[in-house]
């Protein structure tokens, strides 16, 4: 009796566990089987070869995802150039570098960051960086392509620091005291062994991070325009996968195309950054172990 | 001191993985007797004392073939209630490893889970477990205190006392005293002197002159064999076998 | 020398990077106090907007986010505890334990505009809960289970090993070992990384945007199943949905630090009582 209690309790607390995976898998069919309609309805090769995305066009709407996402790859790419240089730096700079004081202070800096609503970050690019840009540049106004990446770099910076001072700081002390023993001084160990030996953690890091930024949805919203043409320089108005979601998922109604193209969007959205973090993962788990 | 057997072990062979960590073992282990064993780290001593209690059920990847009947009852056979096995086979850690409660709390927590809920019940085994650990008059003032705040030494009898607690027959110690100090440690061994009176004890010790101390009989394990099985005496005075003498004498290990 | 010099820029480099991170949360910090706290006033966080929100507070959206948080919380933490006691507790190291953590780090991973997706298709509309408190609390709190499965874990690995070896030796059973001695230990270090974990669904405004969250409703949620205002879809809509923007900036402003000093207290919390939880119960 006991021994049948504690099989069920055992059993209870497997499927808690085994719920994890129901829910990544419930999520990938449920975008599938909403997904479909539209492919069928557009056609697979027209949604994927057509830049035009048009859904309430009188000559018959146009689904088409080029812009899309090449707009989300654009942005993450320019907060890629503004997140791992910052990022990284800033790890080598708090593992290496830093005294105690210091990194009792950037430490936290870094959790506040990375706990400040993506909502608030967009409100910046409309009030802070929009302007500034608009300044700087001489435009018109600064919802654009480079406001979003600025955003996204803040966003993915907290996760690419927190994990890359993850990886410098697991260095083993002996690599680097051999190298302070051939003669080598703090900064020639740092660039020539420590983030060698701690890159494939750095690099899982930024997958991760460039996985947030693709994924990130309400600042791009808010900060760069939301032009649905295809983006000519950074400057340009632009419209990711996510802010097409959230601009027109509202105004739908249920179970029409339309509506099905957006979960395809999603479905898109879902594979890439699954791909990203998949990456990320095996980068990551390569690297614990060799250590 | 003829006693009659408590514990019968035949063919006995553990295996972690691949790696065989105990081979063919036999033994038997006597009733209200103490039972040494011993050899170098590694040998096989405490896995062969978890196979008593099955706790090698925890380890991943262990296996066991043989079989150990305690009181004539096969402990390895399908069916076997694990938790009554161990409420009748009790055992004391290498680390005291009081648990994060009061002195009163840890002496009860066996009792409780067993389904003891009256409290002077429960006062009643607190006190008769302490009593027969020889902590009682060190702590009987202070029950309601955290155990965390003992002494090691007051650690490790609170531990025996935990396990005295829910009236086991057999007594399973890994090297109790190995965390101690000489002080704490002679009196760790008196008291298992006095216990044996009422219960088999079996320990697991790396320090051959506490086995001669207080052990009626020594085993002696090398590489996983239980290589000598004998009278203590007979084992530290004239052992059957060389290697015994060889590890007896200091020549290795 | 140059080898020197090479050294003194390079770290000169590197500090200038930890400024700059320094000088980010500072200065948006600054920007929103001192652009927000003049708008703030009793009458802000305890009215509902009027005048087209021109006017006003932000109690429902104060109320909206506080339900739509412990929602989250019912379902996440729970979900959670329970997963991480599986994994951590009975799970032996096989593929089926590698297969649960690898769909944890795949589901923190997920963006939060497909967990919207995904909870328009199955709360909204499958379970016909309709755009409401519990479509939208159920979504963020599915979000938010990586976050309160792994802060459990950590809990739970914090409890030595030798407090369950104990126990089972006494005869107690693998669960009323947890519920015994791990739980009662592990319980306050749970909390604290769910916590953190609400924080952000408190932030959240993307899983929410059609799952339940309302432009404007001017009375408080009466059931499960009525749409709220939340704070984070508020200062979208003041921010970039209004017809009157430059009006209403301040009050967009006042209700980003309001978001802000929400979300920073959570947080707070959380740290605090994990720096009285900490090592607590260890061995001396």
């Amino acid at each position: 009796m006991n021994r049948f209690k504690e099989k069920m309790i055992r059993r209870f607390f497997q499927l808690n566990g085994l719920f994890v995976i129901f829910v990544l898998i419930g999520i990938f069919v449920l975008l599938i089987r909403n997904s479909y309609p539209a492919f069928r309805e557009i056609g697979v090769w027209n949604f994927f070869s057509s830049a035009e995305w048009n859904p309430t066009s009188f000559t018959g709407p146009k689904y088409g995802i080029l812009a899309q996402v090449y707009s989300s790859l654009i942005v993450t790419f320019g907060a890629m150039l503004i997140a791992v240089p910052l990022g990284v730096a800033t790890a080598a700079y708090i593992s290496e570098v830093a005294g105690p004081g210091v990194k009792n202070i950037l430490k936290p800096t870094i959790e506040i960051l990375a706990g400040i609503p993506s909502v608030v970050l967009g409100f910046m690019g409309i009030v802070v960086i929009g302007p500034l840009i608009a300044r700087v540049f001489n435009l018109n106004q600064g919802l654009n392509a480079i406001n979003g990446s600025i955003l996204l770099g803040i966003m993915a910076l907290p996760t690419i620091t927190s994990l890359s001072e993850d990886a410098i700081s697991a260095v083993a002390k002996k690599y680097k005291e051999a190298s302070y023993g051939l003669g080598a001084n703090r900064w020639q160990t740092l660039v020539s062994v420590v983030i060698p030996s701690a890159l494939s953690g750095i690099i899982a890091s930024i997958m991760l991070g460039m996985g947030r930024a693709i994924g990130e949805t309400m600042a791009v919203l808010m900060a760069t325009g939301n032009s649905p043409a295809m983006p000519e320089n950074i400057f340009d108005s632009l419209r990711t996968m996510t802010a097409t979601i959230a601009i027109e998922l509202g105004e739908v109604p249920f179970n029409t195309t339309h509506y099905y193209a957006l979960f395809a969007v999603g479905l898109i959205l879902f594979i890439m950054t699954f791909l990203v973090n998949l990456v990320s993962d095996i980068i990551l788990h390569k690297y614990q172990e060799v250590d | 001191m003829n006693n009659k057997t408590k514990v019968k072990v035949e063919n006995l062979n553990c295996f972690y993985d691949d790696f065989q960590a105990l081979k063919d073992i036999n033994m038997e282990i006597k009733s209200k007797e103490i039972t040494a064993l011993i050899g170098p780290s590694g040998c096989g001593k405490s896995t062969f004392l978890r196979c008593l209690n099955r706790m090698n059920d925890l380890i991943e990847g262990a296996r066991i073939e043989g079989i150990v009947c305690i009181d004539d009852y096969d402990i390895y056979q399908n069916g076997t209630d694990v938790v009554s096995l161990r409420k009748k086979v009790g055992m004391v850690f290498q680390q005291p490893n009081p648990f994060p409660k009061s002195i009163y709390d840890n002496i009860a927590y066996g009792p409780r889970i067993h389904g003891i809920k009256d409290r002077s019940r429960l006062n009643e085994i607190v006190e008769k477990s302490l009593k027969n650990s020889a902590l009682w008059e060190e702590v009987k003032d202070r029950l309601d205190t955290s155990a965390l705040d003992l002494s090691g030494g007051q650690q490790q009898r609170l531990c025996i006392a935990r396990a005295l607690a829910v009236e086991p027959d057999i007594l399973l110690m890994d090297e109790p005293a190995s965390a101690l100090d000489p002080v704490a440690t002679s009196r760790i061994e008196d008291l298992m002197k006095d216990l044996a009176e009422n219960y088999t004890i079996v320990i697991v010790t790396h320090n051959m002159q506490q086995a001669a101390r207080i052990s009626d009989r020594t085993g002696f394990f090398l590489m996983g064999e239980l290589i000598e099985f004998d009278r203590t005496e007979t084992i530290f005075e004239k052992p059957a076998q060389q290697k015994t003498e060889d590890y007896i004498t200091g020549r290795f290990g | 020398m140059s080898r020197k010099y090479k050294q003194f820029f390079g770290f000169m480099a590197l500090r200038l990077a930890g400024l700059i991170v320094l000088f980010v949360l500072f200065y948006i910090i600054y920007d929103i106090v001192s652009k927000g706290l003049s708008s703030i006033n009793w009458e802000f966080i305890s009215q509902p907007p009027r005048r087209g929100m021109t006017e006003g507070g932000i109690y429902p959206a104060i109320v909206g986010t506080f339900y739509v948080t412990v929602i989250t919380a019912l379902v996440s933490v729970p979900l959670g505890m329970f997963g991480a006691i599986y994994l951590n507790e009975y799970a032996k190291k096989g593929r089926l334990s590698r297969l649960i953590r690898m769909a944890i780090r795949n589901l923190a991973g997920v963006p939060s505009i497909v967990f919207g997706l995904f909870g328009v298709a199955l709360f909204v509309q499958w379970f016909n809960f309709g755009p409401s408190l519990i479509s939208a609390g159920f979504t963020l709190g599915l979000m938010t289970l990586p976050v309160t499965i792994t802060a459990s874990e950590e809990a739970l690995k914090t409890v030595p090993d030798a407090y369950r070896k104990g126990s089972l030796a006494l005869g107690a059973t693998r669960w009323e070992t947890i519920k015994t001695n791990v739980l009662p230990l592990a319980i306050p270090g749970m909390m604290t990384g769910s916590i953190l974990g609400l924080a952000r669904a408190a932030g959240e405004t993307a899983p929410i945007l059609f799952t339940g969250a309302a432009f404007f409703i001017p009375h408080l949620p009466d059931s499960p199943f009525s749409q709220f205002m939340a704070l984070p879809y508020h200062l979208y809509i003041l921010a970039t949905q209004h017809h009157n923007i430059s009006v209403v900036r301040p009050i967009a402003y006042a209700t980003a630090l309001v978001l802000i000093v929400l979300v920073l207290l959570i947080n707070l919390t959380a740290i605090i009582l994990r720096i009285k939880y900490r090592k607590k119960f260890e061995n001396k």
